[in-house]
């Protein structure tokens, strides 16, 4: 659980912030650097959810109204890429870069000018990803998973884009990933040792090697695309001997990580909401510790679950089922740690913990879904259906992205010394809790149904579903423009925050003033 | 920074580049761990060294010969016989009727796939037509051979496998300049290759 | 024993759950849930569903339970002190140890039923099952006869010009025809792009991998006509090549193999006829329709910039050799294939001819025809 704090008191106010626009684009300080990444991933958050509307728009209906197959197809897959690496995953590094310091008692990142760097270069991946709509043969259209041999020998032109782009997104994560680590190894607070803390500060340092063991993975995977693709070799074409089935393999050795890279630092995050709305100290702080490094373990021996329809031997098929039905464990776990926090606390609901709780309830049922599609007989009638698609929404969107809500709505006010308005939060979250579960639980029957993933059109009787999934999606959309709203309002102005904000809240941020001093920590806090 | 940093950033460094050239490193890896586990769908494109692969005691063991070309590869392809019934622990040939009906010299790879795909690291051939790119010129045809065995090791359920033999157009893929072949993806516009829709 | 055992439960849980689903009140649902299927093992893979399924509620109830319970009983209002608590390594250890031997439970039965699904060895027929982008073809090994399956279902319907069909999008021109009571094996491949064949009522799911075979068995009890679907992205129209397969009485199924060897014979002798433009035109209207209309419109004016227009085409109205040959070459670098595979020679002839013939182009060009022997003239080769 995090240590006992003497309060901070003042720092010293040496420089301010630089004036102007170039502030942003040389700053090397984390509180700009984490506001940076947060209203980057905001806007990609935005833009792919326009996507996704126009996905949801066209499956309105049975028939084509909309579009054409072949945009839609450059729509999913780029609704996949920009949520996956443009809005979800920088998020959290926003989150890192604004919290890690503060939480251990650091004046800044390890290592600021590449910290600056692993941003910057992030907006360069993504325009060039997003440029290759107006390319001629258009964006992408292989889906955020890209297998060979329709992302290489099939793709077009625009698939090279794509390339050098994953690999700048790659960079950029690879970097932020060896400051986060340096960070938390090297530079917390005398006194604070390892365990002493905050679980969001463990479930990034546990993210973060992950980060540095698959990364480099999927830049391999990519690589070798590209050598097949202009370079005449032949890692995924059998024609040369070579396999696509090689390509799965690599890629969801990336792939499967990626997702729990994903979803740990909502882990964190829940914990911290969860604790301080219960104002009960956090049930089993070193169990959860010890869940978070058991899935991030077991995370690298499971790939192949979505993998089952290639033909892989029983032995292999009969392994990976059982790694994946294991990871529940650990998982369990952690969902038992929090309910029994909030068991004989003392709660009250407040924007962060609606978001919280409907994470560890939407989170789980998430989790149930994924139990179904580990088993690998069943896994034959629900792989590439919406059942898929339902699962990976549920531990994604009120998964992560309510985490990150949470954590938005949570530490604003320490970020901008202004409390958000209680009222506009809690609509913002019954809009996306009905939208999200409107959208997103229909899928589940769908797919059982008989509907496959990545089309745009559908055998009539799954329209009805359909439908009503749509006018979920547009509400959740809609309800985004509401958050922003919020965000803006709070950033421009509202109720003067105290350093502590929250009644119950633990740890070395909320000793700061709200908002904190453009540097913090400069001579490290007492630990005790 | 305190060497305790510059120590944690060189060792994440040399992790990075670690990782990345495990990925590479997956691509051989990918075999090795199949032949080592026995696990293995992958049939061997060279020809086996073992001498001593024949047995008198074999069980019956039929073969069904499937064939496909890829893609608009204009070879009139098929097996001799479609299905023999063999011995394992005995070597047989099996032929496949070749010809290029086209105007143009012609280079093709063919490439082998068994189910049940644990049949395959059971399946050894002295000379495979696969081990080779093959070439035809204008109008010319042939009977391709494959001289192969099952050991007496394959597992006892087994009592049927189906060998098939996909051909690939690889006349402009040794080409040094992938060009041609980029360039058709150039050109599709985002409409893939038969758009009946 | 334990295999025996095993079984004996997945029956039972497959029955249990068949009974409780089939009955009446629940037939709405039915149509929300997985299929139960045709077959033994789809019974017991919808067993299994059904079994995680139930295990995954009752474990919701309980945690849920305690969570909603804790939400209202412990507000601030009526709990204002929380309680201290903050550590149990019996509980830990319980609720690490509880679940664990729950997924064993789970997993036994799993096992059970992926070793029989993976029990291919022999079939009595065995079929290939290539796919292609967008449609698939099938060849029946013992047979010696093969034909390709595309999605019957038209444009006017997708484009919502004409209401749709009740099998939109899951009908096809040649269904897969089987016996009931056979064990079929099915061999997947592909001849571009990964595809997957799957048969949600036998519960067969494979990918098909160009250059590899995967297998898949089945026997079907219960005589039908059974809709699948393309389950792996592999271009623009992904959605839009179905799998149907029809499963009739042993009878039926010979009768229908003696008529498609027939109809191969046929096929063969009209290629030898001496064919009217008449008939070639009347012919090749269909084939048009199904093959060609998406991007060269029904009206033969193609959209500009994209696909050409056929109508008043130069090659279309004067070059019969160019027109033949960019049938059966296909044209490099752009999206027109080649259609030597799947048309016959007497449907190539006739489609030929029908655009030669259709829009005003007979008037305007030359209006040759092509005839079926031309095709086979044009496959032998060149010297």
């Amino acid at each position: 659980m995090s240590a006992v704090i003497e309060s901070q008191g003042h720092d010293d106010h040496h420089h301010g912030p630089a004036k102007g626009l170039t502030r942003w684009l040389y700053t090397t300080n984390h509180k700009d650097i984490g506001t940076l990444y947060l209203w980057f991933s905001f806007s990609m958050f935005l833009i792919g959810g326009a996507m996704a509307m126009v996905i949801r728009a066209e499956l309105f209906q049975p028939g084509m109204q909309i579009v054409e197959p072949e945009f839609y197809n450059q729509m999913l897959t780029l609704h996949g890429l920009i949520m996956v690496f443009g809005a979800v995953m920088p998020a959290f590094v926003g989150l890192a870069n604004w919290l890690i310091p503060m939480m251990v008692g650091a004046p800044d990142m390890a290592l600021p000018r590449m910290n600056n760097l692993s941003f910057w270069i992030l907006p360069v991946a993504f325009f060039i990803l997003l440029s290759s709509l107006f390319m001629e043969g258009g964006a992408p259209n292989f889906g955020w998973t890209f297998y060979a041999p329709l992302s290489t020998t099939y793709a077009p032109p625009s698939v090279t884009f794509f390339i050098f782009s994953v690999h700048i997104m790659g960079a950029s994560s690879i970097m932020g990933s060896i400051n986060v680590i340096v960070t938390i190894m090297n530079m917390r607070a005398p006194g604070m040792t390892l365990m002493k803390m905050p679980l969001f500060v463990w479930s990034w340092l546990i993210t973060a090697y992950l980060l540095i063991a698959v990364m480099p993975v999927l830049a391999g995977a990519v690589t070798m695309m590209l050598m097949d693709i202009h370079f005449g070799t032949s890692f995924f074409n059998a024609a040369g001997g070579g396999d696509p089935v090689l390509f799965q393999h690599i890629f969801w050795f990336f792939g499967h990580p990626e997702v729990y890279i994903m979803i740990l630092p909502a882990f964190g995050i829940t914990s911290h909401i969860i604790e301080t709305f219960s104002r009960k100290q956090l049930f089993g702080h070193t169990s959860m510790v010890w869940a978070m490094t058991s899935i991030a373990i077991l995370s690298f021996v499971v790939w192949a679950h979505h993998m089952f329809t290639v033909g892989l031997p029983l032995a292999a098929e009969l392994f990976f089922m059982w790694a994946t039905m294991l990871i529940a464990v650990p998982t369990g776990v952690k969902v038992f740690n929090w309910v029994t926090t909030m068991f004989k606390g003392s709660i009250t609901y407040e924007t962060p913990m609606l978001f919280a709780i409907s994470f560890v309830v939407l989170f789980t049922i998430g989790g149930f879904s994924g139990l179904m599609l580990a088993i690998t007989p069943a896994d034959f009638q629900y792989h590439d259906t919406y059942f898929v698609v339902a699962h990976f929404h549920y531990v994604l969107v009120p998964g992560a992205i309510f985490s990150i809500m949470a954590a938005v709505y949570y530490w604003i006010p320490k970020w901008t010394g202004n409390m958000y308005d209680e009222r506009l939060g809690r609509l913002h979250f019954w809009l996306s809790f009905i939208g999200v579960n409107v959208t997103f639980f229909p899928q589940h029957w769908i797919g059982l149904a008989g509907m496959p993933r990545r089309v745009p059109d559908y055998a009539l009787q799954f329209a009805d579903w359909n439908m009503v999934s749509s006018v979920g999606a547009f509400l959740f959309g809609a309800s985004q423009i509401l958050f922003l709203f919020i965000v803006i309002k709070t950033v421009m102005g509202g109720k003067k925050a105290t350093p502590e904000v929250w009644e119950g809240a633990r740890g070395l941020e909320w000793t700061l003033d709200s908002p904190p001093p453009y540097h913090t920590f400069t001579t490290p806090p007492k630990i005790s | 920074m305190n060497e305790g940093s510059k120590k944690t950033i060189r060792l994440l460094c040399f992790s990075v580049l670690g990782m990345f050239a495990f990925s590479f490193a997956l691509v051989p890896l990918y075999d090795v761990f199949c032949e080592v586990t026995g696990l293995n769908g992958k049939i061997a494109l060279s020809a086996t060294t073992n001498e001593n692969l024949e047995t008198e005691s074999g069980r019956n063991l039929s073969v069904q010969f499937v064939s496909h070309n890829n893609e608009q590869m204009p070879w009139v392809f098929r097996p001799s016989d479609s299905l023999i019934k063999i011995q394992t622990g005995e070597f047989h040939t099996a032929t496949f009727y070749v010809k290029n009906p086209t105007d143009k010299t012609m280079t093709a790879q063919a490439i082998p796939s068994v189910a049940p795909s644990n049949a395959a690291s059971h399946l050894k051939k002295l000379e495979c037509f696969c081990f080779e790119q093959q070439e035809l010129a204008p109008g010319e045809e042939a009977l391709l051979p494959v001289r192969l065995i099952f050991d007496d090791d394959l597992p006892e359920s087994i009592k049927s496998v189906v060998l098939s033999y996909t051909i690939f157009d690889v006349t402009d893929y040794n080409a040094i300049e992938m060009k041609e072949h980029h360039n058709a993806s150039d050109h599709h516009n985002g409409h893939e290759m038969e758009p009946s829709l | 024993m334990f295999k025996k055992a095993t079984t004996t439960i997945n029956k039972g849980l497959a029955a249990i759950f068949l009974s409780i689903f089939s009955s009446p009140s629940f037939a709405a649902w039915n149509d929300l849930n997985m299929t139960q299927g045709v077959t033994a093992i789809s019974k017991e893979v919808f067993g299994l569903h059904m079994l995680i399924f139930w295990i995954c509620v009752a474990i919701g109830i309980v945690v849920f339970g305690v969570m909603f319970y804790s939400m209202f009983a412990f507000t601030k209002k009526k709990n204002p002190n929380a309680s201290t608590f903050h550590e149990n390594t019996t509980l830990e250890l319980a609720w690490t140890i509880v679940p664990f031997l729950i997924l064993v439970l789970m997993a036994v039965p799993a096992s059970n039923t992926l070793i029989k699904i993976y029990d291919d060895t022999e079939g009595d027929i065995n079929i290939q099952v290539i796919g292609y982008q967008w449609k698939w073809e099938y060849r029946y090994l013992e047979d010696n006869i093969g034909f390709f399956s595309n999605l019957k279902t038209d444009l006017d319907e997708i484009y919502g010009r004409t209401p749709k069909g009740e099998h939109y999008l899951e009908e096809v021109d040649e269904p897969v025809v089987i016996p009931v009571g056979k064990k079929i094996r099915f061999l997947i491949t592909a001849n571009d792009v990964i595809h997957s064949w799957w048969m949600p009522d036998f519960a067969i799911k494979q990918d098909a991998i160009p250059g590899f075979i995967n297998t898949a068995w089945t026997i079907v009890d219960k005589p039908g006509t059974y809709r699948g679907k393309c389950t792996e992205l592999c271009g623009r129209s992904h959605g839009f090549m179905p799998v149907v397969v029809k499963v009739v009485p042993q009878e039926e199924y010979d009768l229908w193999i003696a008529s498609k060897k027939e109809a191969a014979l046929r096929m063969a002798e009209l290629t030898e006829k001496n064919w009217t433009a008449e008939e070639l035109v009347q012919r090749g209207e269909g084939i048009y329709q199904k093959n060609c209309v998406a991007c060269h419109q029904p009206n033969g004016a193609g959209i500009p910039g994209i696909f050409p227009a056929l109508a008043g085409s130069d090659i279309v109205l004067n070059n019969k050799s160019r027109h033949l040959e960019i049938l059966m070459e296909g044209v490099q670098g752009a999206a027109m294939a080649s259609y030597a595979k799947q048309l016959s020679e007497v449907d190539m002839a006739a489609v030929i001819t029908y655009t030669r013939r259709s829009w005003g182009n007979a008037e305007k060009g030359d209006g040759e025809i092509i005839v079926p022997k031309d095709i086979v003239e044009y496959k032998k080769p060149k010297v």
